[in-house]
This record gives structure tokens, sequence and C-alpha cells, in this order.
């Protein structure tokens, strides 16, 4: 099957070709037929992508070790729902998921504008067309997921045990749906600015793929943190490392390119600014990508070789290149066609967001990539971490919060500053309410924090104030009940009011992030069985140690072939609050001068979280077991010397019990954070707003709707 | 490489043409004007800019009945949006006057 699933490579590489040449072609001459040729080439490209994606799939499902990409991330002792998910671990089978998902977004996209903006669509289509023959020439000339061995071996590494955690199957897909989500806006900006055609209907077209990219984008790199709290035993959620900040780069342009494209379907100003924001964004996806799968940066999260740093910089070279060339040459196009008619407007609301999202999008970029900077420059490589990240993101962090809180309150075009007091008095009041209840309770140690409390309050008044507000209105006008004027209200009006639970969502989501990054209490200790510590107001106990051997008794199910770990007990002024179980998951390796029983537990041993989670704060744990201990490691090496085969696992067990009856001391971590929970919350909240948002209009509504306003219209030019 | 995987990848390539070279198997190519076309270019705009604009003047009612502009403000933005949309209107006919004119 290795075979057809490489056919279905080269295939696809020739209709890349073909596709580019007919939509160009069909776009200049004039000849539709072969710009429709051209889309077709996209579907073409979606169902052999599938095809050859469902061949690797199944060659996980089947453990089939003649696939090296199989070999090296998968075995016959990796959970099975871990094995379907090792597809995208391996460098080769992460590229054809971007290659297969850019194909069905692309797809999709291209179906629901085809009987619009044909020329746009066309240079479209070359622009996905180009990026889908990139990556599958990746696979072809640099990283093969169908090479295969002669003959198979008998088992395979496995899969990395850090990526043994149950987001990690929806991880990378939200994530890589995310990136080539935004190449669709780049695409089209590229083809509008082709065909001189960057008027409202380009940016109609692309505004829901925009808002797509931006909510799987945002899902993933919530997913991504929480696999990063969970998973990593380090504690925390958001490390500034290098592939967490180029995913989050693309989501901050995103972000502002979906407030000021509104600002261009009312106004048609800012023209320059979103085909830019939308060119930098689709950049600065391939550029995520390219991070990840070069190995160019350091990252825990890196998990690509070095051999693809070459195509991908001269890649995105030429998306660099192009996009400044399109923008300058097509400049007069882009004039604006109206100037801001007051300062005090939600239009100067968003345009400061955009400052600001763009200025943290820059922080970023520059803290990520200085390392690479700084050998160019000096020679030696030097890395910022995130003390530097947090000097420079907080403040504007919070500049963001409190612009998310006051456009929501100033109408569009002009507000009046009696107006504008009246509208803020609600927002000031929660802010004002939530200082002085802070400041009582004794958080004012943390002046970043606090007014990060502060700011949220402000959000959460005035996103308040403007339900109750829209309710009555709606209620006024209809004679309905509370909620089915509200829920009239938000039909009626899916991207204001999807936009302002987004902007609550986000207001929780940073409550969380300032509380457990400000009011955090750690401890490392060292314990032995019976002994205690305080973590904060807490009292932890090492009860008894606790051990499991082979993959069927792994308590997280994770195939480790032997797990140690502890029973800690957690109490709040003596009385019981949790049972934790945190323990080490050790792997088998390949490396045989390990000895029979040294590589049944080998490999990189990961650390199984145990925590006990709750809406005020986490107690959070994880034990690093002395695995070194003289007596666990006589018995290893008596193993090695005396036993083979199946009889390596008696050593195992007995280790276990060895473990169990003496129990070495322990290296501990444990975590007490404050409203961790809230992250999450705020992110599934964002996640709603998002959707409600993005969801489309149901056609009748949106008719009768127009008709509506066209009637009002009409009465006024009656009128005139 | 066995038969089956050959025969996969022959039906494969046969699916591939069929779909792509559709478009060009058919009867003569469909003229800019012809009404299976798409909207033209200035009619599609304008209609984007149309829409655009009802939801600025719906927009700025909702601003006004939540008391976000006073009335003289929402008097005088609601003037300025109508006389815009007016405008638009009037571009839509002219244009369709001359693409029915051109046809």
């Amino acid at each position: 099957m290795a075979s057809l699933g490489f056919a279905c490579l080269l295939l696809a590489l020739g209709v890349c070709a073909y596709g580019i040449g007919a939509s160009l072609y069909g776009v200049r001459s004039g000849r539709v037929e072969f710009s429709e040729s051209g889309r077709r080439a996209v579907y073409a490209l979606a169902a052999i992508l599938t095809v050859a994606f469902a061949v690797l799939e199944l060659a996980f499902l089947r453990s089939d070790f003649a696939f090296n990409t199989v070999a090296d991330t998968s075995s016959r002792t990796t959970p099975g729902f871990y094995k379907a998910a090792a597809v995208w671990s391996s460098q080769e089978g992460s590229l054809l998921l971007w290659a297969w998902l850019l194909s069905l977004w692309s797809s999709l996209a291209l179906f629901l504008t085809r009987k619009r903006m044909r020329d746009v669509a066309a240079y479209a289509t070359a622009v996905l067309l180009g990026f889908g023959g990139f990556f599958v020439g990746l696979m072809i000339f640099y990283a093969n997921p169908f090479a295969t061995t002669h003959p198979a071996p008998a088992e395979g590494v496995g899969l990395d045990p850090l990526l043994r955690f149950p987001t990690m199957m929806i991880h990378p897909p939200m994530l890589y749906s995310g990136y080539t989500l935004c190449t669709i806006p780049f695409a089209f900006g590229v083809g509008a600015l082709l065909a001189r055609r960057v008027d409202a209907d380009w940016i109609k077209a692309i505004r829901r793929f925009a808002f797509a990219a931006w909510l799987f984008l945002g899902v993933g790199i919530l997913l991504g943190a929480r696999w990063s709290y969970s998973e990593l035993g380090w504690g925390g959620y958001w490390g500034w490392d290098a592939v967490e900040n180029a995913s989050l780069m693309p989501w901050l342009t995103g972000t502002a390119f979906l407030h000021s494209l509104m600002i261009q379907e009312k106004r048609g100003m800012l023209k320059v600014w979103n085909v830019s924001l939308v060119l930098a964004t689709g950049t600065l996806a391939v550029m995520g990508t390219f991070l990840v799968r070069s190995g160019v940066l350091n990252s825990i999260h890196a998990f690509g070789g070095a051999t693809l740093g070459v195509p991908f910089v001269t890649l995105i070279g030429i998306l660099i290149a192009g996009s400044i060339y399109l923008v300058v040459s097509r400049r007069d196009m882009l004039r604006s066609e109206h100037r801001l008619d007051s300062l005090l407007s939600r239009e100067s609301m968003f345009i400061a967001n955009n400052l600001v999202l763009v200025g943290l999008c820059f922080v970023i970029f520059w803290g990520t990539y200085f390392p690479l900077i700084s050998e160019a420059l000096t020679g030696q490589e030097s890395s910022v971490g995130p003390p530097w990240f947090d000097r420079y993101t907080v403040p504007l962090a919070l500049v963001l919060v409190l612009l998310s809180g006051i456009g929501p309150v100033i109408a569009w075009r002009r507000a009046t500053l009696a107006n504008a007091r009246r509208n803020f008095l609600a927002p000031l009041g929660a802010a004002a309410t939530a200082l002085v209840v802070l400041l009582a309770v004794g958080v004012d140690r943390k002046p970043f924090a606090l007014a990060m409390f502060c700011c949220a309050a402000f959000v959460l008044g005035s996103v308040a104030q403007e339900f109750v507000r829209g309710t009555r209105v709606r209620r006024a006008i209809a004679d309905e009940s509370a909620p089915r004027a509200l829920l009239a209200l938000v039909r009626r009006n899916r991207r204001r009011y999807g936009g302002y639970v987004v902007h609550v969502g986000m207001a929780v989501l940073f409550i969380g992030v300032a509380a457990s990054s400000s009011f955090q209490h750690a401890s490392e200790p060292s314990l032995s069985p019976g002994q205690s510590t305080r973590v904060g107001a807490y009292t932890v106990r090492y009860v008894r140690p606790t051990a499991s051997v082979t993959p069927q008794y792994d308590r997280a199910h994770t195939g480790s072939t032997l797990a140690l770990g502890a029973e800690v007990d957690v109490t709040k002024n003596g009385r019981h609050v949790a049972t934790l179980q945190p323990s080490e998951g050790f792997y088998a390796s390949q490396d045989p001068t390990q000895g029979t029983v040294g590589s049944l537990i080998g490999g990189q041993p990961v650390s199984h979280v145990s925590m006990d989670g709750g809406v005020t704060r986490d107690v959070w744990s994880a034990i690093a077991p002395n695995i070194e201990a003289p007596a666990l490691q006589r018995i290893i090496r008596a193993g090695n010397a005396n036993l083979t085969g199946e009889a390596t696992l008696v050593a195992l067990g007995y280790l276990a019990r060895v473990y169990l009856k003496s129990s070495p001391t322990a290296q501990f971590h444990f975590i007490v954070s404050p409203l961790v929970m809230w992250i999450w919350i705020g992110g599934l909240i964002v996640f709603g707003g998002g959707l409600i948002a993005v969801w489309p209009v149901p056609s009748t509504a949106r008719r009768r709707v127009a008709a509506r306003a066209r009637a009002r219209a009409e009465r006024a030019l009656a009128r005139a | 490489m066995n038969v089956v995987v050959f025969v996969l990848i022959l039906a494969l390539l046969a699916i591939v043409v069929a779909i792509v070279s559709a478009p060009l198997r058919r009867r003569p190519a469909v003229p800019e004007h012809d009404e299976q076309v798409p909207q033209a270019p200035l009619a599609a705009d304008l209609a984007a800019a149309r829409e655009a604009k009802y939801q600025e003047i719906r927009d700025a009612e909702l601003d006004y009945r939540t008391g976000k502009l006073s009335r003289e403000d929402y008097e005088a933005v609601d003037a300025g949006l109508r006389a815009e949309a007016i405008e638009i209107l009037d571009r839509i006919e002219r244009a369709e006057a001359e693409a029915g004119r051109s046809a």
C-alpha cells in the first residue's frame, strides 16, 4: 500500500502544477473553463490526499512497521487510541496532515465562492495550489511518509510518551486547521490585489474563513496550553516557548484583522492595513509551521528535523517579498474612501486595539526570533526568557483588555462626551467595586494582577450593560419576554453580540491568567512516606508509594511498562481536601546496551500529573521517584545478567515490590494555583462567542432585514 | 507493486482526469455576459457595499436605542448613512442600466 500512497503524492504534485497553470491561463485569457478546471483541481487534490492520508492512517492502525514513519513513531504497545493520532506526531505525517487539511479547507472556500469573484478566485486557486504543491513537494523530496524498509522491524519505537495525552488527538488538527485556514484569506488577498479588485466583495467573501481560522487557531492554542499544564510536569500552561509563540502571532494579527475589517466594510477605510494584516497572518502561519517542523529553534514542542529549513525559508522569503511588492504596487487602489469622523468613536477604539495587537505580535516576534537574530549579528546564539516577554506583554495585555471594554459602549462614527460619561458609569462602577473588594481582601501586593482584575470587571460591566440595554430595546419594540428578547437580539446581531461574548471570555481568561500567575504557591520537597509539607494554605502528606507494571495496569493508560508514584493526602485546616496519585511512567527503549530489563524502562520517563481542580483553585502534583536508588538498580543489574524474554517482567514486578516496601525518598512538585480553571472556562466562552459570531444568518432572516433596510433607504430616496 | 495497487492508482488517475477535465469537455465557453456567469465585478462590489451600508444603518439605530448616540448625533449619522445608501443605490441602478444597454 505504500506505493499507492506515494503514487498519490506524485499525482497530487501533478494536479497542483496543472491547477496553477489552468487557473492562471484561465484568468489571464478570459477562458472561464480553464479557471473552472483549476478550481476542480483543488477538489481533486483533496480527494487524492484523502486517499493518501487513509493509507497512512491504516498503516498506523495495523502497526505496519514496513512504513518507516510507523516504525519510528508507533509500536504494538502504543494504545490504539494513540496509534490513530501518532500519524501527525512524525515529521512526514504532520506534513501530510497540513497538505490534506489545506486541500479540504481550500475546496470548501472555493466551492462557496464558485459563483462570485471569478477572477479573484482564480488567482486564489493558484496560490492555494502553490501552497499545496509546496507541501506535497516537501513530502516527495525531503520527508516521504510512505518510505519503507524491508524486511520490516518486528517492533516500532513507539509514540513519544509526552504525546500520549487525550488532547493530543485533537490539538494538532485544530492548530493545523487554523494555520491552513489562514492561507485562505491570504490567497484571496493576493487574488484581490492581482485582479485589482480590493473592494468590499473580497472582504465579504473571506470574512467567514478569517473567523474560522481565528477560532481553530485559538482552540488549538488553548488545547496546547492544557496539554502543557496537565502533561509536561512543570505546572505551567504558557512558557513563551518558540512554538507556542509561533501559533500566537498569526492569532494576534488575525484578531486585529477581524476588528479592522469592520471599518473597511462600514467606512471603506484601512484598506492597506487590512490587506497587509491578511498577508502577514498567512505568512506568520507558514512561519509557525516552519518553526515546528524545521527544528531551527529549540522548543519542547518542536518535533521536526533540520532538513526542511532551506525550502521553508525560500517560501517565506517569496511570501514576504511578494506581499510587499503587491501592496506597494497597488497602493493607489488601496486609498481610504473616508476619514475618521471623531477620535471618540468605535472606529478609533478598533484602530487602537489593532495597534496594541500588532505591537504584541511585534514584541513576541522579536523575542521568538531573537536567538536567530543575535546569531546572525554576533555569531552567538542568545535567547530571552519569560521575564523579558512578561515585561512588555503584560502592560499591552492590560491595555487590550481595557479597550475590549471601551469598544462596546462607544458608538460608531461619533460619540459625545455626555453620552460616553453615561455609558461608562456602569463599567466604571464594576471596576471600582472590584478594586474596593480586592483591596479589602488584601490583593494589593501584585499591582499588575490588581489592574487586570479591575480591567476585566470593567469589560464584564460594559458587556452586561450592552446585553441589558439591547434586551430592553428589543422588549420595547417586540413586546417579548426578557429571555426571548435576549435570544432575538443575539440572533439578529450575531457578529456584534457574539463578539461581546468573546470579549467576556477573554476577560475571564485573563482573570485566570493573572490570578494563577501572581498568587501561585509552589513547593518542590523531597519526602519519604509519612512526611508532609505546606503549600500555601494546604498541607500535603506522602501517604504511601504506588507502583504498577505492564501497560494494562498503567493508571494513565499511556502504555508505560512501569509506573512508580505516590498517594498524597491534601488537607486544609485539618480537613481532608483530596487524595492525589501522581506517578512517573517509564517506557521501553530500543537501546540494547541498557540490558534486557533496563531497556524495558530505559525510554524517556514522563510525569503523570495528578491534580484536584476546582473553580477557586487547583492543587497540582507531580513526582520524580528515585529509580536510581541502589536497591532498585541492583534488581535491574541482576535482571540484565540473568533474565531474557517474558521473564524480564518478573524483574520489573520484583522492582515494583521493593519500591513499595523500601520506598526511597521521592522528589515532589506541588502547586496551588488560584482560578486556573477560569482560563479553560474563558476559552470555552470565547469559543461559544466565536461560534455565535461566525454562524451563518438564515437566508430568509437576512432577506427580511435587508428588505426592511432597503425600504427605509428607498423611502428616504423618495423624500430626497 | 501488486496488481490491485496498480489498478487502484489507475482508477484514481481516471477519476482525477474526469473531475479536472469536465469543464474543458463541455460545449463552447460561456460568454462573460451570460446569465450563468457570476455577477459582474462592479455589481458584486456594489451589492456588498449596499449590504454593508444597510448593516451600518441598523447598527446606528441600535446604538441610538441603547443610548450610545444622542438624538442629534443619531439624526446626523442616520441622514449621512441614508445619503450614502442612496448614492450606492443610484450607482447600482446606473450599472444595471448600462448592463441592460450593452446586452
